[in-house]
């Protein structure tokens, strides 16, 4: 168990602007080994939740299985969860989301979940640009079934047990840019700093929004010559920019160097603020990404970061083109046709 | 031969993708609006363009509509078929061809008439498009089908008028293709052939339709605002009557949509986001076949782990991969019934009528989210994509929706302690929320097992137990809900029955007047759903044998009865039908018979050989 959780909070706890403190968006005691990468990015979907005041139950928790898939339960413990099929979270979430378009998607999996049984469903969820935000708690091992590589190891990293990796990684974050997905970023777990406003503007980006999540396996995959382990990913990472999240009608307060930021605006206002640390990638051209992208795997970085954003692709409500009132809230009077309109279909066939 | 009225088979052997669908359904139309009890089959094959196809139009002044042995008439325009077209006539029976190419004399047979028509030099000479020529060829033949069988002229040249309404060209081009058909025969043949049509006021109300299209229009008056499919034969033209009758009814004026549906990656994404969207408070469903039930079976179990409804309409086809899928059984019981792994019974509704396919599909709504559990409608290819005599659809408009057992906000106020797998009322129907109800109550996390009564994460054996006689329970009201077992008049009149549902209704039927001709007499139930009710159980007691028909190898219903009614196995003889074409009442006849025959013969000192 990575904590033990007061059974009291302090008066005092902070609120934020709709009156809920922290406990409100935390969720049950975590059942995953201590010192779990994905433990820390539980916390920091808690804290995005809590500072963008966004309220519990308009958030929606859906995951395959996995480890990964078994955080939902330890995060936002006032919004309805789906621990559903290996793989297939997407479809899940697809179905909630078509149901009401008015809430908040969280899609949680891992690289065996998205990489290998559910490669096809993440492939096609990126395609129909589904308002969700898609977590991949990424370890390059299957954590449940004691270790085995996973599809996101990369070639050459040692396991535990001293074998070798023979097979090409798939990198996740490239192939959902390559796919079409319109807001990717990758990050690690060990950086809250990066972590939390990427979320915040993930959730409130209206369509697709992947972030690859580098989440050691402190149990089978944190060994020397893992390039999935704490330390490894801790000496090759190297940050696209710095960003800040600006909830709408905020100040901005940061200021950084002319030509260096880059600003983004996000469909309810708010705005991406970007420092750029590397002055050849844009994260509006996605040639520039897949370039920097390329140039990292040559170095041997782990390029992290908002690396891609589209603001103008419509998400699959949009394609379809739904009422606005979410479906799940017609009434039978809206949607049933009525006797005569059958009368007249009876005629039809005579 | 016999002169004969109303009562005939005719059979068209064409080449697929060629056109003559509409000119052999054009046929079908004109019996249906002369009164006349009308069944038409498609028998086609798993191509586009270059196949033989058959269409099979049976006529019965009687009302019989399934299929029956024997064809009184073949219209041929396909060479690849021909000499097997030939031997399908029976003896005394008619034989038309296109004679613009002399016939092979290999296809010569002794005992049937042959009409020579020449049907393409007649197209190329009336017409200069090609593409027509080939089009009304078909038109042609139909023509001389109008004065064979005294079809009515005005009724068929209405149907035309119909059928290409505002465009004048093609009226004027499929009327001038009729009548170069009617005055070929006036001039050559003799005519009407000895079986032929008189009109009649059979029908009264009735309506003509394939089952898809009534499952489509179901599901938008059963609410549906969600599908996600996956195109497989035969089931596809579920989706598109759903989408078609969504875009007539279901559009804001602003255009808006208040429907999604979603075409798939494949059939377990289809269902995914079936599960998904009921469970995010919509009416959801997906249609498939068998291959798509087995790709499904994974999220099936889930939903009934997780009480999630889902509705799903499977239009069964024959076995596996493709060519034989073409063609219609009633082979997915035991697939669809137990999908998934652990202990997992679905509730299935069997159609046997497309009223029943419109009314099913939308009760199945109801039952899904009352039962909170998967619900299959198991329709078949013969049913969904052939056209079928049918009682006019209904909706009463006082009928209102049943959501289930779904709390408010306010309920959770007043509620206390939510359960989400509480057994509150005892019928083993917990009460459920939808996500985004209540900002701190009612939120539970949803999973497979591992749970107790207030869906809080447990391995304990005993709360998985208490789960799964929960489930077992709710089973047991299932029974209750689901539509009740036809059973005929004057039953338990004898010591026999017959069982049957689905398209294996209309021969059954026939067959047990068939066999009442010949002095043995059935009492009859047919099942409209699994679980059985009590009359099914009823049925089974009252009677020493019951013969379960049904369209496929293994006798899946009867094996349904026997594990879920606890009847003796000796009791249920199962009468098969598994060569992809659709039963009939002599098989269904021949195969009782059979029976009784031996039983009665073994039930003798003397043995006696039976045929």
């Amino acid at each position: 168990m990575s904590y033990l959780k007061p059974l009291f909070s302090h008066p005092k706890l902070p609120k934020n602007k709709i009156g809920y403190t922290l406990k409100e968006y935390e969720g049950s005691l975590s059942t995953l080994c201590a010192g779990c990468g994905h433990d820390s990015i539980s916390a920091a979907i808690v804290r995005a939740c809590f500072e963008l005041s966004i309220e519990p139950h308009r958030v929606a928790k859906i995951s395959g299985i996995g480890c990964s898939s078994k955080t939902p339960t330890y995060f936002l413990g006032n919004s309805h969860g789906f621990n559903s099929v290996h793989g297939r979270m997407p479809s899940v979430a697809t179905g909630a989301n078509m149901a009401n378009k008015e809430m908040v998607y969280f899609g949680v999996s891992g690289d065996g979940d998205s990489a290998s049984i559910g490669m096809g469903q993440f492939v096609h969820v990126i395609r129909r640009n589904l308002n969700m935000v898609y977590v991949v708690m990424n370890n390059g091992c299957y954590g449940l079934t004691k270790g085995q590589d996973s599809a996101t190891a990369d070639q050459g990293s040692i396991s535990k047990s001293g074998h070798v990796n023979p097979f090409q990684a798939i990198d996740l974050a490239s192939l959902a840019i390559e796919l079409g997905a319109s807001f990717v970023a990758q990050s690690f777990s060990g950086d809250k700093q990066q972590l939390i406003p990427l979320l915040k503007a993930a959730i409130q980006h209206q369509g697709f929004a992947f972030l690859n999540v580098i989440s050691p396996c402190v149990t089978f995959n944190n060994n020397p010559g893992s390039t999935k382990s704490y330390d490894y990913v801790r000496e090759h990472i190297e940050a696209t920019s710095v960003l800040d999240f600006v909830p709408h009608q905020e100040e901005i307060k940061t200021q950084y160097d002319e030509g260096k930021s880059t600003r983004v605006e996000l469909h309810d206002g708010s705005e991406i603020q970007l420092n750029k640390l590397s002055m050849d990638w844009n994260p509006e051209d996605r040639v520039s990404v897949v370039s920097a992208l390329q140039n990292a795997r040559e170095k041997q970085e782990i390029l992290t970061g908002l690396l891609y954003i589209n603001t103008e692709w419509k998400d699959l409500h949009g394609t379809l083109n739904t009422t606005k009132t979410p479906l799940n809230r017609l009434k039978e009077e809206e949607l049933c046709p009525g006797t005569e309109a059958l009368n007249q279909i009876n005629i039809g066939f005579r | 031969m016999k002169k004969s009225v109303n009562d005939f088979i005719v059979r068209f052997a064409n080449v697929n993708g060629t056109g003559s669908a509409s000119a052999n359904y054009l046929f079908a139309k004109t019996i249906f609006r002369m009164g006349v009890p009308v069944t038409p089959k498609n028998i086609f094959p798993s191509n586009i363009q270059g196949l033989p196809t058959w269409y099979e139009v049976r006529v019965s002044e009687k009302g019989y509509l399934g299929r029956r042995e024997g064809i009184d008439l073949v219209v041929s325009v396909n060479p690849q078929s021909m000499a097997k077209d030939v031997q399908s006539v029976k003896d005394g029976g008619y034989f038309i061809y296109d004679s613009t190419k002399k016939l092979n004399p290999d296809y010569y047979r002794e005992g049937i008439h042959y009409l020579g028509i020449p049907m393409m030099e007649m197209s190329n000479q009336a017409f200069d498009d090609p593409r027509k020529r080939q089009l009304l060829k078909n038109i042609i033949y139909v023509g001389a089908l109008v004065k064979l069988l005294n079809m009515d002229e005005d009724t068929i040249r209405d149907l035309i008028s119909e059928q290409f309404e505002g465009k004048k060209a093609l009226v004027d081009a499929n009327n001038k293709a009729l009548s170069l058909g009617i005055e070929f025969v006036e001039s050559h043949f003799d005519y009407p052939l000895p079986f032929s049509l008189e009109k009649r006021n059979l029908l009264e109300n009735k309506i003509l339709v394939d089952g898809n299209t009534s499952c489509g229009l179901g599901a938008v008056f059963g609410g549906a605002t969600v599908m996600a499919w996956y195109p497989i034969t035969p089931s596809t033209s579920v989706a598109e009557a759903f989408e078609r009758y969504c875009k007539e009814f279901r559009k804001e004026n602003s255009g808006e949509a208040k429907y999604a549906i979603v075409q798939a990656e494949d059939e377990l994404a289809a269902i995914g986001m079936v599960v998904g969207a009921n469970w995010n408070g919509a009416r959801a469903f997906t249609a498939t076949s068998g291959p798509g039930i087995s790709l499904m079976s994974e999220f099936l179990g889930l939903a009934y782990f997780a009480e999630v409804p889902a509705v799903l309409i499977d239009v069964q086809r024959a076995g596996p991969s493709t060519g034989m899928p073409t063609r219609t059984q009633q082979s997915d019981l035991m697939a669809a019934a137990f999908a998934s792994h652990g202990d997992t019974k679905h509730v299935l509704l069997l159609p046997a009528t497309p009223k029943e396919c419109f009314e099913m599909t939308a009760e199945s709504f109801d039952l899904a989210e009352h039962l909170q559990t998967p619900v299959i409608l198991m329709t078949d290819l013969d049913l969904g994509m052939n056209d079928h005599v049918s009682d006019p659809f209904e909706w009463d408009e006082r009928r209102t929706y049943n959501r289930g057992k779904v709390l408010t906000a306010e309920q959770l106020e007043n509620i206390g302690k939510f359960g989400r797998y509480l057994d509150v009322d005892g019928d083993g129907i917990p009460y459920r929320t939808y996500p985004g109800t209540h900002p701190t109550k009612g939120s539970f996390f949803t999973r497979g097992t591992s749970k107790d009564e207030y869906a809080a994460y447990t391995e304990d054996g005993a709360a998985y137990k208490r789960n799964m006689d929960r489930l077992t329970r709710k089973w047991d009201t299932a029974k209750k809900l689901v539509p009740e077992a036809v059973v005929y008049p004057s039953t338990n009149s004898s010591d026999l029955g017959i069982l049957f549902f689905g398209t294996s209704t209309f021969s059954s039927e026939e067959a047990r007047d068939l066999l009442a001709e010949e002095g043995i007499l059935v009492d009859a139930i047919r099942i409209k759903a699994f679980p059985f009710g009590e009359e099914v159980e009823q049925f089974v007691q009252a009677h020493r044998r019951v013969f379960v028909i049904e369209q496929n190898r293994d006798a899946q219903m009867r094996k349904m009865m026997i594990m879920e009614l606890d009847c003796h196995p000796q009791k249920l003889v199962p009468v098969l039908n598994y060569d992809g074409m659709p039963i009939t009442a002599d098989a269904i006849k021949h195969q009782i018979t059979t029976y009784l025959k031996q039983e009665n013969s073994a039930s003798h000192e003397l043995s006696k050989t039976s045929v």
